[in-house]
């Protein structure tokens, strides 16, 4: 199989409002970044692949807005998830491995502030037995919350340590939304309080793929991806174990996780009790370094955070901080769809 | 700078959505307080149902009747119910196992605080008053003190008198739309009945309106540039179809204007010419309203025109 690496990756600050500022806007300085990283002019790039949603905006084909960050005129090799960049980022690296560029951009982007994400995310879910009855994100992550709680497999101390680590973690990243200590806070929807859930962040991720030797010569040590896969749930809440991620054990073992120990763990895990469940279904010790960028809990730019969680993993393998990182991100009420991709650097 | 442009922005569409044979006897069960399940080739019984096997991805058309009571399997106390959720005062979402079933439904579950839910508590069906076969004709559930009935499901052919077929999915998300600074600029000069555009420090090619990148290199566009007020128009169409709500007398004229010093052309009504007269070249200016925000239409300059030259690679 052709070997393909994340040379590049660059993020904007995370914030609550970036009002003053249209997606394109938010978007082309990261687009930026990442090529002058890399040494690449846009009209360098063999295929372009973007994932926001059209609900975050209010608008209809909002990402073609975005495109003019790109050069896309005259027209280039360019597609659109209408997902988290994540799944941007595999559909590249597929076309990758079939030979046909040598390289991808590949970038998405979140802008929360206009609308209530809360409600906007309820038009994700099951439009005839569950959409009318309006239940936001908060309200099925709390269900699965207490599910866990339930189950004795976390309690709601064990759930503020998680958000107090994340945001410690999060104050040597100098993108984040929410460091240090931040407080619990009341209960938004019960067991779950503010503390536990993400903030509401606007924000964009870029990243570069590049092939074989051409990886070798945009960076100095790439972030090999060794194997990356997605596997999805039941829609159905209620068919669902939901203290179990079947999908994400299943994607982490086609990916190759479990063959040999990773050192880093970057999980998508917007709320607290979710890294519960990516722990146990990814089988993570404590040796391992989880969420060491502060995770979603500390910025959660929809449609980015995946995305991000992979860039994260891959530039701690540029910074000759990992050798093997697994790489996670999530889509749709309580962890019901999963990416995951090993990352690898070579031995130094 | 000036502070950036703000409204309110609301997205509103009536979905309107088709049901297949099992969710049309689900929901129209639920019309009749009759709660239905389907079972898996296995005997798993699931509720709601579903077409597919979601396992197996096997057609299930095998309806049951199940009870309307039931035990939470999992909960979560919402002290501040949203627009559009089942009850407005504080309640309980529940995942509900019903009595027969083996999987669980998503509800609220009206009772007086969080004390008062666990999993694992008995609860029943609250009927709505008025039910018109969707899954809120279930109003909610409530604390229950028996038993399950201890019954078998039984088989049910799912036949309804006067089956919906159909759901009206209403929904509706707030905005404040914010078009960001370029377009501020924009709009702003407009107010003062200007057009400016930004030009590409790259390839110099000046874009109006601006969206605040060029395009075609990918960088911001950040000098701004006032263009117009006469430009030539492009191309056109005749319009003979009304728009909903559009007061203009038909046929009428829609243009694309390049307005002088742009390299972009932007759109608007022709007017002030017999409809058969617009063409290609013609030389127009904006004409404003009182009180109007953009340009009513654009009308005859009574220059000559333009060479095609001039504006071909704007077409
Ligand atoms: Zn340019």
């Amino acid at each position: 199989m052709r070997e393909v690496a994340i040379v590049a990756f660059a993020q904007s600050d995370h914030v609550r409002t970036s009002d003053e500022q249209s997606e394109v806007e938010m978007v082309m300085p990261v687009l930026h970044q990442v090529l002058e990283q890399t040494g690449l002019k846009t009209s360098d790039i063999g295929f372009t692949c973007s994932g926001s949603s059209d609900y975050l905006a209010g608008r209809a084909f909002s990402f073609t807005m975005t495109l003019d960050g790109v050069g896309a005129w005259p027209p280039i090799s360019e597609s659109h998830v209408e997902m988290d960049g994540a799944w941007a980022m595999y559909e590249a690296w597929v076309k990758l491995l079939t030979g046909e560029v040598d390289t991808a951009l590949v970038y998405s982007y979140g802008k929360s502030s206009p609308g209530s994400v809360r409600d906007v995310l309820t038009r994700q879910l099951d439009p005839y037995y569950v959409a009318p009855l309006w239940p936001d994100a908060v309200a099925l992550a709390a269900l699965q919350a207490q599910a866990l709680i339930d189950a004795g497999e976390t309690d709601e101390p064990a759930l503020a340590g998680i958000a107090a680590r994340s945001r410690e973690s999060a104050s040597t990243n100098s993108h984040a939304q929410l460091t240090g200590s931040v407080p619990q806070g009341d209960y938004l929807v019960q067991p779950l309080r503010k503390g536990d859930c993400p903030p509401v962040s606007d924000g964009a991720v870029a990243v570069i793929l590049a092939a074989g030797d051409k990886a070798r010569e945009l960076c100095e040590r790439p972030a090999w991806i060794r194997g990356m896969d997605h596997r999805i749930e039941a829609h159905s809440l209620g068919v669902r174990d939901l203290t179990d991620s079947p999908s994400t054990r299943l994607a982490a073992e086609r990916a190759g996780v479990f063959e040999r120990p990773v050192d880093t763990a970057e999980l998508h895990a917007p709320f607290t009790s979710q890294e519960v469940v990516l722990r146990k279904a990814l089988g993570l010790g404590d040796d391992v370094t989880l969420n060491p960028s502060g995770g979603a809990l500390a910025a959660n730019p929809v449609m980015a955070a995946g995305l991000l969680r992979i860039g994260e993993a891959a530039a701690r393998i540029h910074r000759g901080e990992s050798d093997r990182a697994v790489a996670h991100a999530t889509s749709g009420p309580c962890l019901q769809q999963n990416l995951v991709a090993v990352l690898e650097g070579e031995a130094r | 700078m000036p502070e950036v442009l703000k409204a309110p922005l609301v997205v509103e569409f009536p979905f309107t959505r088709s049901l297949g044979p099992v969710q049309s006897a689900f929901l129209t069960g639920l019309r009749e307080q009759t709660v239905l399940g389907v079972k898996t080739s296995e005997g798993k019984i699931l509720v709601p149902p579903v077409e597919y096997d979601p396992v197996t991805a096997e057609e299930i058309r095998d309806l049951v009747q199940v009870d309307a009571t039931g035990t939470v399997t999992t909960w979560a106390w919402n002290p501040e119910p949203r627009r559009g959720q089942p009850l407005d005062t504080a309640f309980a979402w529940v995942l509900v196992k019903l009595d027969g079933a083996d999987t669980a439904l998503l509800h609220a579950l009206d009772a007086p605080g969080p004390d008062a839910v666990h999993s694992g508590m008995r609860v029943r069906v609250r009927w709505a008053a008025e039910r018109t076969g969707a899954i809120t004709d279930i109003a909610c559930f409530e604390p229950y003190e028996g038993d399950a009935s201890g019954t078998e499901p039984a088989a049910h052919d799912g036949q309804f008198d006067d089956a919906v077929s159909g759901i009206v999915a209403r929904a509706r998300l707030d905005y404040t739309y914010s078009p960001g600074r370029a377009q501020t600029a924009y709009i702003n000069a407009l107010a003062d009945r200007k057009a400016v555009g930004e030009r590409c420090p790259n390839c110099s090619k000046v874009y109006v309106p601006p969206r605040g990148a060029c395009p075609t290199c990918g960088v911001a566009t950040a000098e701004r540039v006032e263009v117009g007020p006469a430009g030539t128009v492009t191309t056109f169409c005749i319009v003979n179809v009304k728009a909903k709500n559009l007061d203009i007398e038909l046929p009428y004229v829609y243009g694309h204007i390049a307005l002088d010093g742009a390299d972009l052309a932007l759109h608007g009504r022709i007017a002030g010419i017999p409809y058969d007269q617009v063409r290609m070249g013609l030389r127009v200016e904006p004409v404003w309203t009182e009180g109007g925000r953009y340009p009513d239409h654009y009308r005859p300059t009574g220059e000559p025109d333009a060479d095609y030259d001039t504006y071909k690679e704007l077409v």
